[in-house]
């Protein structure tokens, strides 16, 4: 097993805040299928729909019977290793800064023959290992050999970590800590083992219930943070940006109205100001700070968490303004990504379906608990990955968005709301 | 240019001289738009009125490099605010009952500085009452007709917003005039309008009140304006005040943020 990650030590001031180098990112565009299955936490390969062959490396045809008709498909990954080598010198910087390192040859199941990083808890070749795909520091693809079976500590283990966000020691930013869904994914982080837990509070004449308790648990500090006054975001920014290392931007306005259902743009702006600005007023004051500290130590800061929604996919006539607003949030959150992703610090979207809150009173369940919404968040720092579409109506969405958008569009318009 | 004074000896410019040497002294009775201040808070579901927010235009940077400014966003009734009637429904049909049209010598008036303070810091819903009022003449006469009766409550020295607003399960706790007062202010004594040191002219609790809301639906109904988040009137004297209190000239607006500002005579 590996062993357990000890507290990290107090940094030492006086020696300079090493930069991120990233891994090597170069990658032809067949090979970002592998990329975008990964950023789901699927390890996904070829498969030819002629020959049947699975193939890896990604090509443009099967090298087997050359038909270009490939298809990516889930893989289980489980396979036989057939060697080990350590790397003890490499000239690429991100590796340089972290060897030894152990490499694999494995021979999948399916066919194929990979070379992937080995997980610490994984022996001596010939042995039986699963093959899964991460996101690396750089936001690409990479193939990790993981021991067979589970193993205690798994998350600790340095080549793992390096890759995910634990939140485990870590110090987190919850931008809304008074919504159900904020006051939530703080006890998470508290139980996922975060050192702090920041929670944000806009109105303070405003208290909800269980908001008293919240901050009884002694790793959760209130700080005034209104996203919608860009001063009170670059001041928090300036205060905790250097320490921050994951922040949740929950902070979000959710009203029900289409356009004809409620004149004039007050609440519609409200939707704006809160879930397209705010996050934009957030990245701007937070997101430098976090990129400057993306290889600060075992526990660096590594990632920003948006909460979207499925409905920044295809628009839900009956919430017709908040879908705007989520969609314009989604597209922003792709511009931060895009951005963070150079510095390593992974940024994940969640793509909730209803969520069970106040606004969503009116909807028919499945309605996902703000539970199951935290959970979904830490189990996606976690595994690493970048896009999380959590319960059953954000995966049924996903997939007819994905089968024909156009057709989802269509039956949502004709009151076909739910799923 | 006609006129029965001398330039220089009318009383413009007895005034004029008594600022210069502070025998009438100007008071600030506005509270400072920022971030921080609240707004009125609404039951979510309705519309808002926007808070105070401020966005860099350029600081000498990039953006503007020889020059500082600001955009600022904020609703009618943000910071200290003027109620013109037009704001509620019992207003709504009567002439010039916006910003833009109420007379602009109403923006110049006397004023009264009722004295509840004592009360408030005992009970924060506390309603002025029409014996306040009564025991208030008693000690400074009667208060003149077109004045602006203005409540006291050292509200305004809260300056911890969650205790501005003072919230708890039942709603907002902020003092204010009974329907009672309202009704003699305007019938009896004719008032100009009403003026608060708390986030409305009403009681935080005005809803529950007969009518709900008195101090909007009866005053505005009437023509009378109304004031809030007004601050240091503690530094105004009972009797014999002037008010400056000109709001924006909005376009058949319902209120506006404004520069409140007290004339005092020194003491003597």
């Amino acid at each position: 097993m590996s062993m357990p990650m000890m507290h990290p030590k107090r940094k030492n001031p006086i020696l300079r805040t090493r930069v991120m180098n990233l891994p090597p990112s170069a990658r032809g565009r067949v090979a970002l299928g592998l990329t975008a299955a990964a950023a789901e936490g699927r390890l996904m390969l070829q498969v030819c729909m002629r020959c049947s062959a699975v193939q890896y490396p990604p090509r443009e045809a099967c090298a087997r019977c050359l038909s270009p008709e490939l298809h990516w498909h889930d893989q289980t990954g489980e396979g036989e290793l057939l060697a080990v080598t350590i790397l003890r010198h490499s000239n690429d910087l991100y590796f340089r800064e972290r060897l030894p390192w152990r490499i694999g040859m494995v021979k999948l199941d399916a066919g194929p023959t990979l070379i992937v990083h080995l997980h610490g808890d994984v022996g001596e070749a010939p042995s039986r290992v699963r093959v899964g795909a991460r996101l690396d520091r750089s936001g690409q693809a990479v193939l990790i050999g993981f021991p067979e079976q589970e193993v205690p500590h798994m998350a600790d283990d340095s080549v793992l970590r390096d890759m995910t966000s634990d939140p485990k020691f870590r110090k987190v930013l919850v931008t809304d800590g008074k919504s159900p869904v904020g006051q939530a994914v703080a006890r998470a982080m508290v139980k996922a083992g975060a050192d702090i837990v920041w929670v944000g509070v806009a109105e303070p004449w405003k208290k909800p219930p269980g908001f008293d308790e919240l901050l009884a648990l002694p790793q959760v500090t209130a700080v005034p943070l209104d996203v919608t006054d860009s001063r009170s975001v670059q001041t928090l920014g300036g205060e905790l940006g250097g320490k921050v290392d994951i922040v949740v931007s929950n902070a979000e306005v959710h009203r029900n109205f289409g356009i004809g259902s409620r004149p004039g743009t007050d609440s519609a702006r409200e939707e704006m100001e809160v879930n397209y600005f705010g996050l934009l007023r957030l990245s701007q004051a937070f997101g430098g700070a976090l990129k400057a500290r993306a290889a600060d130590g075992p526990a660096s800061a590594c990632a920003w968490v948006n909460l979207l929604s499925i409905y920044a996919l295809s628009n839900f006539p009956p919430h017709g303004t908040f879908s705007a607003s989520k969609a314009a949030a989604l597209s922003l959150a792709q511009c931060l990504r895009a951005e963070m992703r150079q510095a390593g610090i992974r940024v994940i979207n969640l793509f909730p379906g209803p969520i069970d809150d106040e606004w969503n009173q009116t909807m028919p369940p499945p309605k996902l608990a703000p539970a199951a919404v935290a959970s979904a968040i830490v189990k996606a720092l976690r595994d690493g990955v970048e896009d999380v579409y959590p319960g059953e109506v954000a995966q049924e969405w996903l997939e007819r968005w994905r089968e024909n958008p156009k057709v989802l569009e269509r039956e949502l318009a004709l009151g076909g709301a739910q799923p | 240019m006609s006129g029965a004074n001398k330039p220089g000896q009318g009383v413009l410019a007895a005034l004029v001289a008594a600022l210069a040497s502070s025998k009438v002294r100007v008071i600030d009775l506005t509270q400072t738009l920022s971030p921080e201040f609240p707004q009125i808070s609404l039951p979510p579901e309705m519309g808002q009125c926007w808070p105070f927010r401020i966005e860099e235009i350029s600081r000498y940077d990039e953006r503007g490099p020889g020059w500082y400014w600001n955009n600022f966003s904020c609703g009618e009734h943000t910071g200290t605010h003027f109620d013109a009637p037009i704001h509620w429904i019992s207003g709504r049909e009567l002439a010039n009952n916006s910003v833009d049209t109420v007379p602009v010598a109403d923006f110049v008036a006397p004023a009264v500085v009722i004295d509840c303070h004592d009360q408030v810091a005992q009970d924060p819903d506390y309603l002025l009452s029409v014996e306040d009022i009564e025991r208030f003449e008693q000690q400074h006469g009667r208060i003149p007709a077109g004045a602006w009766l203005l409540m006291r409550t050292d509200w305004s020295k809260r300056r911890d917003p969650a205790a501005y607003q003072n919230y708890d399960e039942t709603g907002q706790h902020t003092p204010g005039p009974s329907a009672e007062a309202v009704r003699f202010m305007i019938e009896q004594r004719h008032v100009l309008g009403f003026g608060s040191e708390a986030i409305g002219t009403d009681a935080g609790q005005g809803f529950h009140l007969r009518p709900p809301y008195p101090c909007h639906y009866l005053m505005h109904g009437t023509g009378r304006y109304g004031l809030q988040c007004l601050c240091n009137l503690d530094q105004l004297p009972p009797t014999g005040s002037v008010i400056l209190s000109a709001p924006l000239k909005i376009q058949n607006g319902s209120g506006s943020p404004l520069r409140v500002l007290a004339l005092v005579e020194a003491s003597q």
